[in-house]
């Protein structure tokens, strides 16, 4: 019986001592509540070593939709919000969770499509035509359906064809309820339509059959804007760190960082801060 | 791209160069998944055998119960504790979200009725056997517990390996707790799901392949543990 109360005891001692580790020697860090496109293209990764350089502040960001990250952000789970959604973001501030929108940079959306093209719309510079002739040829289309910022910004685009993408869900319109990585490699897989940011894109490995089909219509204009979590609502928010990197982000050397990142020589956001 | 001999030439090249930021994710997999193991064994184990030894009314239903949550959905553990975690929610002061132990938090709820029910399965039969002994020697309840996990202990492995298998694999509950963060609570499921996402197939392939491998090893040291430790007591 003593052999077994000496193994319950170290078996405490490993779990606890495992448990109570120090995660973090360096606990001068933010979270920053993100999208997908930022984090999957690797922009983070380029830009985020110079800004810890600099300050030694660690940015870590969690990666989820649009609508999921503002929602974290209300909860008071992270310090900052980037995101890509206008109309969100300004009512995110308007009801006190975030301190100030800044705009940061932007890119455009592509709408992409199998080359087969069977709604006949490659080519085609005008998104609301281009998902007009989807519907009416009943070709598949890959919609995130998640309440992220491309799923607002496809909905908005079906909104002057009158079509009622809900009625058609599960047939030709599949809202996969993913996020832009999955709902791409499910378009591969089933030769669909889909909208997504060119950055994932342009970083997507899995692409099959698909390629750009409608790109350049100022429509498909896609703005990042970033918030500090408001630390009056919050007190937990790091505000003094959190302030550095939108300041930062905003400033010269961050602009300059995300002009910097390129892959396969093509630019994947242009910095648009107000008054850089 | 994706057949199987370049997945798996590639699964050997990543673990060969030594990628530091590979070693240090199987790290964190393993050394989350195995507390939440431990920690799963602490609880389960002593409730598993408290089941198996104890008669009482309810006690068919909590068994019932503790056999469902064997099948407790991960996404909706991770929910559960993310709620929990959140600077809004009751424990939100502690700041624990995002961090390693989250994921253990929330891994230990997924295992424990596993580990509970497959507990009390194997040391019922032992207490079949093993109950006239006891009585025998009228032993108190709490040192018939004991006895009964000590001569269950290889059985009890098995428990513990199946639990293990359970968290190593999960993907839904770390994810929502941990944030896959990198350098900081990017785990090997999350991972795989983060180059799925990034239509890597190939490298999201080869990453598997080498948890599966590292299932097997851990899975192989307790079995072979077992054999000596037999072997030992037995000579």
């Amino acid at each position: 019986m003593i052999q077994f109360r000496k193994a319950l005891a170290i078996a405490a001692v490993i779990a606890l001592s495992a448990l109570s580790t120090p995660v973090e020697a360096n606990d001068k860090y933010i979270v920053v509540q993100s999208t997908t496109s930022t984090e999957q293209s690797g922009l983070f990764k380029h830009i985020l070593p110079m800004f810890k350089a600099k300050t030694g502040i660690d940015v870590r960001i969690v990666a989820v939709g649009t609508g999921q990250a503002l929602k974290n952000g209300e909860r008071g789970d992270g310090d900052v919000v980037l995101v890509h959604a206008k109309a969100a973001e300004e009512k995110f501030v308007a009801d006190g969770f975030g301190v100030k929108r800044t705009e940061v940079m932007y890119n455009d959306f592509v709408l992409v499509g199998p080359e087969s093209d069977p709604a006949k719309v490659a080519g085609s510079k005008d998104i609301v035509a281009a998902l007009k002739s989807i519907a009416e040829a009943k070709a598949p289309f890959a919609s995130r359906g998640d309440d992220s910022g491309t799923h607002k910004a496809e909905l908005d685009h079906w909104k002057p064809t009158g079509i009622d993408v809900k009625s058609a869900s599960g047939e030709w319109y599949r809202s996969t309820g993913s996020g832009m990585g999955p709902t791409l490699n499910t378009a591969a897989g089933m030769s669909a339509y889909a909208l997504t940011d060119r950055a994932t894109w342009l970083s997507f490995k899995n692409r099959g059959p698909l390629k750009i089909v409608v790109e350049g219509d100022k429509r498909l204009f896609n703005q990042y804007g970033i918030m500090l979590v408001n630390p009056a609502k919050h007190p937990t928010v790091k505000a003094t760190e959190g302030q550095a990197f939108i300041d930062w982000i905003t400033g010269v050397e961050g602009q300059n960082a995300i002009r910097s990142f390129q892959i396969g020589g093509e630019q994947l956001f242009f910095p648009n801060a107000p008054g850089v | 791209m994706t057949d199987l001999g370049s997945i798996f030439s590639l699964a050997l090249s990543l673990v060969i160069s030594g990628d530091q930021q590979l070693y240090s994710i199987i790290v964190l997999s393993l050394r989350v998944t195995l507390t939440a193991v431990l920690l799963g064994c602490l609880v389960g184990i002593p409730l598993g055998a408290a089941l198996a030894t104890y008669r009482f009314p309810g006690r068919g239903a909590a068994i019932a119960v503790l056999n469902a949550f064997m099948g407790l959905p991960p996404v909706v553990v991770g929910l559960a504790v993310y709620l929990m975690l959140s600077r809004s929610g009751p424990f939100g002061v502690l700041g624990l979200l995002y961090t390693p132990t989250a994921m253990i938090i929330a891994q230990a709820i997924l295992v424990t009725p596993l580990i509970a029910a497959l507990s009390r399965q194997s040391l019922a039969d032992l207490h079949t056997e093993y109950d006239d002994l006891f009585r025998s020697l009228r032993l108190r309840p709490s040192d018939k517990i004991r006895a009964l996990i000590w001569e269950g202990r290889y059985g009890l492995s098995t428990a513990a390996l199946a639990g293990f298998g359970r968290a190593i694999a999960e993907v839904g509950a770390v994810i929502i707790v941990g944030g896959n963060i990198e350098h900081v609570t990017r785990v090997m499921t999350t991972a795989i799901a983060l180059e799925t996402s990034k239509g890597d197939l190939a490298l999201a392939l080869a990453l598997g392949l080498i948890l599966v491998t590292i299932a097997i090893a851990v899975n192989a040291a307790v079995l072979s543990l077992n054999r000596t430790a037999r072997r030992l007591a037995y000579a």
